[in-house]
């Protein structure tokens, strides 16, 4: 069936619309090649991205041999079809469609928010009458009203389009606002006593019609003319969707999703959407700060960094270059980590560096599994979901995921330990013990090689797979960060055996995978490479390579607990709030000799610091990132930094020049063009290339270079000569890559580059999948196993920081079978006394019929309190007792 | 205006409704259906053995579907894919356009002629499910459906191996909740998936995705309830009843300003004198005919000119503008105000406006406050050829049939045809009358 549609798709038709021949592929909407080929039909109803149907009626035009007057957004273009635009007729309807739906339109555009890019002002222009004949009342409602926390809706603006509540359903598979009542007084509503609490809601109002969805964040904050615009990257999460980031008078006021196809196709989450608010946030740390005398004192940048650097000093020559170590860099961008890893390994020589706080996958399965690009997705024979779940950690992966299976029809299985927002769209469930996923792993290999595995889920799984092309992408992450990293690394060693198969990290910190391909992980150099086999070609270049491979996370904070660290970088790390052990977290800041924070805020973690370094944030700084698939992209620079903040990379360059090595890097794209010249995957990634590729560069880039886009226009909401396009999707055009050799003289030295250095610099990692595990240990018959993962909204910084996000996070309570609270004894809700191998603590229990029996799941929050108080991360699953309390 | 309050003796032909006559006391049950014959032609097809057979007589017989779109019947089910199972029966009893009431006297006084009708045309397109959508408000005739329906079930005529055919049927009924759009064949397939009743884009059409995107055949009540008398008499026959591609009889929901309104079953090549004289008995105190709604409310209107016109389904539709939708004819003295009653259409039409699409939504609700004000006096001059435009705006060039839409089902078009009629009649009378009320306001 793929394959007829595939022929479908590339057969060309000539057709005619409005006198001119133009060619499209068959089957395409009429609408949109008219678009294509520069003629506009207007619509309201009509989103690229959704199914059509022709509900607004403004688009109907006439097609010689069809009766009446077709929908041009439901009528696919044929051979020698012949259509018209703009006879009389056509226009007669387009002056009717418009006037109705302005005699109930109140007209209130001086106090609309979409007033200026308003696609009803604009087309109204363009298409319709000059006045209303209309003299009755117009309708009348209350407004606005709260759809939910973040969504207004204004019914008498409405034009009853049914974007929004065709996004929910089709788009979000969050179905929570639909059409009440019938004619005239149809309204968007939502289920009573039920919010539109969907994490994709900001995405109506991006593409509302008119300004009847209102964001509450931007609510009368600004007028669309006022606003200036970047072209970024959001870094909430490592989906890296693109974004155009709007403020007016240096404050952060909107960030609209761009249709970037490969990666988010114009969606973005709520979080990623109004995270910008904690860019002001008053909790803000804009001056540097050092401890006198158990206080911290404000003092001057060149004071502070001489302390720091004296401390670095003093710990290297006493105590020796590993006695420093460097945790996080996976929220800034690749400019910081790639500086932060010079500093740290080619600097001061120390290899205890580690981007991930012990809740992700050990770097050198993430840096070395082939991996998958999000596009893949639509194209695999299967996907295969082990980790977290994506909707509260990767929110636009799983829109794409969802979109594989619900609308390409991949068969999708769901390993996750719990039900999960994409459990709804598998082809087959099959949980196991949490702790043995690498069985079910071993399990569906032998299904795919045709052997029965002795799970029908998966049987079946691989039954639907059966006989489809494409690769088989596994979504790989800890599915639960109460277990070690062990048992999902059993389970890629099984899935490595897959023919074809490929990875997508489900890693969810912003630049986690650029901090780790740049090496801010013991054992790795930047580009990739080994620390072994990178050490030759990095000594000439830096100054210093460590000699021994150094500790991860883990490993850093029991040292650091033992004492035995002088000084810790907490570069934007708060390993009490995010480490699954908070206790050990604690003793490991407590027993450090010296805490430097590089970070925007205080912190349970920062606030013990001995020297507070604030840095400047997204929005505030440009660079590049790098996103789950290896795409990596640029960032906006919108607003200039708070206070006296300074970027991360620069930092790190300050440092170095006070320990006597001067990276000479001046400017962030300097920091770029230097990556790209030495770290291997990245070579001939430079600035100047990645400014003209549309959709960034994927790692390694001599594997890429001939997908590369080179843009030839520019992101342009506020159109100048045409209709606002913030409520369509937001493109940039770009010139398809060519054989050739048309391409950008950027591409060319990219090339040059590239291939430079595959001779000269070292291969790049492979994962070697021979370091199996063992099980998990038996669970006993009394104890549950604690499954533990982030919320969308969990207590974080973005989250409490920004006062539009804040409210929205839920209260946490252990949730378990209902028949597990049987055999407790105890009702719902009721506290209980949870006891695991750590610690015990008091929370309240429900009940939840996604949670297995046996199996406990409680939400990993960052205040440091309940999960990560309980986890133990010396054992690989941290199993609990759930006891009344008396 | 003369008065033509004559007309020749006119009876009857009674076909589907002729054993709720004969048999008024028990014609529902299942004693009653089985004493005057019920499911014999049912015995005859399955004996048969032949699904295309049934389907040759109804497309012999020239049935055409009795809702309101007069499309062929045998030509409809011809249109399901070959091989595609399962597929589906839908009955549309959801019977809503003003002024017909001929579905409802069918299912509460001859339930056993329409399942009867219904296992037949499952037969036919070979089906195993039929879903039975009766309009909310049929209390009884849901009572005598449930009835009929276990009843039929407990003798064999519906459920497993089906009077031991090897054939399999079984029949689930789907009361509406009172949306008029609902009759409209593919928002009642939303309806009755739970969806809000909207109509679909049409293609795909239901014959290839319908029911659950399953290949569907949605036939009304009288045409279903039609199948066993064409069985019986076989389908040249009853071709031969009726006039040229109109063949057959129709139950004619004949109300208003008549002496004797009710459901009068007439063979079609009569003319709608013969309804409304011959059989309604003329109009109340023998006034005046002033105008007539020939075929529901949804198309334009005909008058005293017009009483001898054939009632043929292809001339009303080619001749006379208009059509015979559903099969009722409402009639109207001259003591009626032909704007109230356009009125009083568009206000309904307002009502049921599903608000799916633009026209049809904000347009219905502004003719009907338009019409309002010209009804009471509020109205200018330049207002009745604004709500002329109106109405082309939602149907181009509305004065003409076949009508044409901006909207996207037929719903829209339907609050034209009110327009349309005062249009043609009443132009100038109307233009008068608004010209009076001016002089009547002070300056």
């Amino acid at each position: 069936m793929t394959t007829g549609q595939a022929q479908t798709d590339t057969e060309l038709v000539t057709l005619t619309i409005d006198g001119r021949e133009v060619q499209a592929r068959k089957g395409e909407l009429l609408i949109k090649v008219a678009q294509e080929n520069g003629v506009y039909i207007p619509r309201f109803c009509w989103h690229e991205r959704m199914e059509p149907v022709g509900m607004c009626r403004m688009c109907l035009v006439q097609v010689d041999g069809m009766r009446g007057f077709p929908p041009a957004c439901t009528t696919p273009v044929a051979e020698g079809m012949v259509a018209h635009t703009d006879t009389e007729p056509v226009k007669k309807i387009q002056d009717g469609v418009l006037e109705f739906l302005l005699i109930n339109h109140p007209l209130d555009c001086p106090v609309c928010d979409r007033g200026g890019e308003c696609p009803l002002q604009d087309q109204t222009l363009a298409f319709g009458p000059g006045e209303s004949r209309f003299t009755e009342e117009k309708r009348h409602f209350e407004k606005p009203i709260p759809l939910s926390g973040l969504v207004l809706l204004d019914r008498e603006r409405c034009i009853q389009c049914g974007r929004c509540t065709r996004f929910a359903e089709e788009i979000a598979g969050d179905p929570l606002i639909d059409f009440g009542e019938r004619s005239d007084r149809m309204q968007v509503v939502t289920f009573p006593d039920e919010p539109f609490s969907s994490y994709f809601s900001g995405n109506t109002v991006q593409i509302c019609p008119v300004g009847a969805l209102l964001s509450k964040p931007y609510r009368f904050k600004a007028r669309p003319w006022d606003l200036s615009t970047s072209e970024t990257t959001c870094t909430t999460c490592a989906v890296g969707c693109r974004g155009a980031l709007q403020s007016s008078s240096n404050r952060l006021l909107r960030l609209l999703g761009v249709d970037l196809d490969a990666v988010n196709q114009g969606w973005l989450c709520d979080k990623g959407r109004y995270g910008y608010e904690w860019v002001h946030a008053d909790e803000r740390v804009l001056e540097p700060s050092v401890r006198v005398r158990n206080a911290m004192v404000d003092v001057s940048w060149p004071e502070a960094l001489e302390a720091v650097a004296n401390e670095l000093q003093r710990a290297i020559e006493l105590h020796g270059p590993s006695s420093v170590a460097v945790l996080g860099g996976a929220r800034g961008s690749n400019e910081d980590a790639y500086a932060w890893v010079r500093l740290a390994k080619g600097v001061i020589g120390t290899d205890n560096v580690d981007a991930q706080l012990g809740d992700g996958l050990p770097a050198d399965a993430v840096l070395g599994l082939p991996r998958a690009e999000i596009d893949d997705l639509d194209q695999a024979a299967a996907i295969v979901l082990l980790g977290p779940d994506l909707k509260e950690e990767l929110p636009v992966l799983y829109l794409r995921v969802k979109q594989a299976a619900v609308s390409k029809k991949v068969p999708l299985l769901d390993l996750a330990p719990v039900d999960v927002g994409l459990t709804p769209y598998a082809t087959a469930v099959s949980r196991t013990v949490p702790g043995e996923e690498g069985v079910a792993a071993e399990r569906l290999v032998a299904a795919i090689g045709g052997r029965a595995s002795g799970d029908a889920g998966i049987d079946a799984f691989a039954a639907a797979a059966t006989g489809r092309s494409g690769p088989v992408v596994v979504v790989l992450g800890r599915g639960s960060v109460a277990q070690s990293a062990a048992p999902t690394m059993r389970a890629a060693a099984a899935f490595a055996a897959l023919p074809n198969v490929r990875f997508l990290s489900a890693l969810r910190r912003g630049n986690v995978h650029g901090a780790l391909d740049l090496g801010l992980a013991p054992g790795f150099l930047p580009g990739r490479v080994t620390l072994d086999a990178g050490r030759g070609w990095f000594a000439p270049i830096w100054q210093t390579v460590p000699k021994e491979r150094g500790l991860d996370a883990e490993g850093i904070l029991r040292a650091a607990a033992d004492g035995k660290v002088r000084v810790l970088v907490l570069l934007g790390a708060d390993p009490v709030a995010d480490f699954p052990d908070t206790d050990l977290a604690r003793r490991a800041i407590d027993g450090a000799g010296y805490v430097v924070a590089v970070d925007a805020f205080l912190s349970e973690s920062t606030r013990r610091a001995d020297a507070f370094l604030p840095c400047t944030v997204w929005g505030e700084k440009a660079g590049t990132t790098t996103n789950l698939e290896g795409r990596v992209q640029r960032l906006g620079r919108k607003v200039s930094p708070e206070g006296t903040t300074m970027d991360d990379w620069r930092i790190a360059g300050e440092l170095a020049v006070r320990l006597g090595n001067d990276f000479d890097l001046e400017f962030v794209d300097e920091v770029t063009d230097e990556i790209a010249t030495v770290a291997p995957a990245h070579a001939g990634a430079r600035s100047q290339l990645l400014r003209r590729s549309r959709d960034g560069v994927v790692l390694p880039v001599r594997e890429h270079l001939h997908e590369i886009m080179v843009r030839t226009g520019d992101l342009n909401i506020m159109a100048e000569d045409g209709p606002a396009v913030s409520w369509d999707p937001i493109r940039v055009d770009a010139a398809e890559p060519s054989e050739e050799g048309d391409a950008a003289h950027e591409v060319d030295e990219a090339r040059g580059e590239a291939e430079r250095l595959e001779r000269e610099a070292p291969a790049h990692h492979e994962w070697d999948r021979a370091a199996n595990v063992g099980d998990a240990p038996g669970r006993d018959a009394y104890a549950l196993r604690l499954v533990s993962g982030r919320e969308l909204y969990d207590g974080g910084r973005i989250t409490t920081c920004s006062p539009s996000l804040a409210p929205l996070r839920k209260d946490s309570a252990l949730m378990v079978h209902p028949q597990d609270l049987a055999r407790i004894g105890v009702e719902e809700g009721t506290q209980v006394r949870v006891t695991s191998s750590r610690a015990t603590v008091t929370l309240p229990v429900r009940t939840h019929p996604s949670v297995p029996a046996g199996t406990a799941r409680l939400p990993f929050t960052a205040d440091g309190r309940g999960a990560s108080e309980l986890i133990d991360t010396t054992t690989m699953v941290t199993d609990l007792r759930v006891e009344t309390i008396s | 205006m003369t008065t033509a309050n004559t007309s020749e003796p006119f009876s009857e032909t009674r076909i589907v409704t002729r054993r709720l006559h004969e048999r008024p006391d028990d014609s529902w049950t299942i004693d009653g259906a089985l004493a005057s014959g019920a499911y014999d032609s049912l015995r005859q097809v399955l004996a048969q053995g032949d699904p295309s057979a049934v389907q040759a007589e109804a497309t012999a017989s020239g049935l055409r579907g009795r809702g309101g779109a007069n499309f062929s019947t045998g030509q409809k089910w011809s249109f399901l894919p070959k091989d595609t199972f399962p597929r589906y029966l839908v009955v549309n009893g959801d019977e809503g356009e003003p002024s017909t009431f001929k579905d409802r006297m069918l299912l509460e006084r001859d339930p056993h002629q329409l399942l009867e009708g219904i296992v037949i045309a499952s037969y036919a397109i070979q089906c195993n499910l039929a879903f039975i959508y009766v309009r909310g408000e049929f209390a009884l005739g849901h009572d005598r459906l449930m009835r009929a329906i276990a009843d039929a079930r407990a003798k064999g005529f519906i459920g497993k191996d089906i009077q031991g055919s090897g054939f399999d049927l079984d029949v689930v009924v789907h009361r509406g909740a009172g949306a008029y759009i609902c009759g409209e064949e593919t928002a009642l397939l939303e309806s009755l998936e739970g969806e809000r009743g909207m109509p679909r884009l049409k293609p795909p059409f239901p014959a290839i995705e319908g029911l659950y995107a399953k290949p569907t055949v949605v036939n009304n009540v009288e045409t279903l309830s039609t199948l066993p008398h064409i069985v019986r008499m076989g389908g040249e026959e009853y071709a031969k009843l009726g006039m040229a591609r109109s063949t057959g009889t129709r139950v004619c929901a004949l109300s208003g300003h008549v002496k004797r309104p009710g459901n009068y079953e007439v063979e079609f090549g009569c003319t709608f004198r013969d309804i409304i004289f011959g059989l309604g008995g003329g109009i109340r105190d023998d006034n005046a005919l002033k105008f007539f709604l020939p075929g529901g409310a949804s198309f334009q209107w005909l008058v005293e000119e017009h009483l001898d016109e054939p009632y043929d389904m292809d001339h009303a539709a080619q001749k006379l503008g208009t059509s015979l939708g559903s099969g009722a004819v409402m009639v109207f003295d001259e003591t009626t105000d032909p704007v109230r009653v356009a009125w009083r259409l568009a206000k309904f039409y307002s009502h049921e406006s599903c608000g799916k699409c633009t026209p049809c939504r904000e347009g219905t609700g502004w003719v009907e406050k338009i019409l309002y004000r010209i009804l009471h006096g509020y109205a200018s001059p330049e207002d009745f050829e604004m709500v002329c435009d109106v109405a082309d705006n939602i149907s181009p060039n509305f004065m003409a049939a076949p009508f044409n839409q901006t909207t996207l089902c037929p719903l829209g078009p339907s609050v034209a045809s009110p327009i349309a009629s005062l249009a043609k009649y009443y132009r100038d009378e109307i233009i008068e009358r608004i010209a009076a009320q001016q002089a009547e306001v002070p300056a």
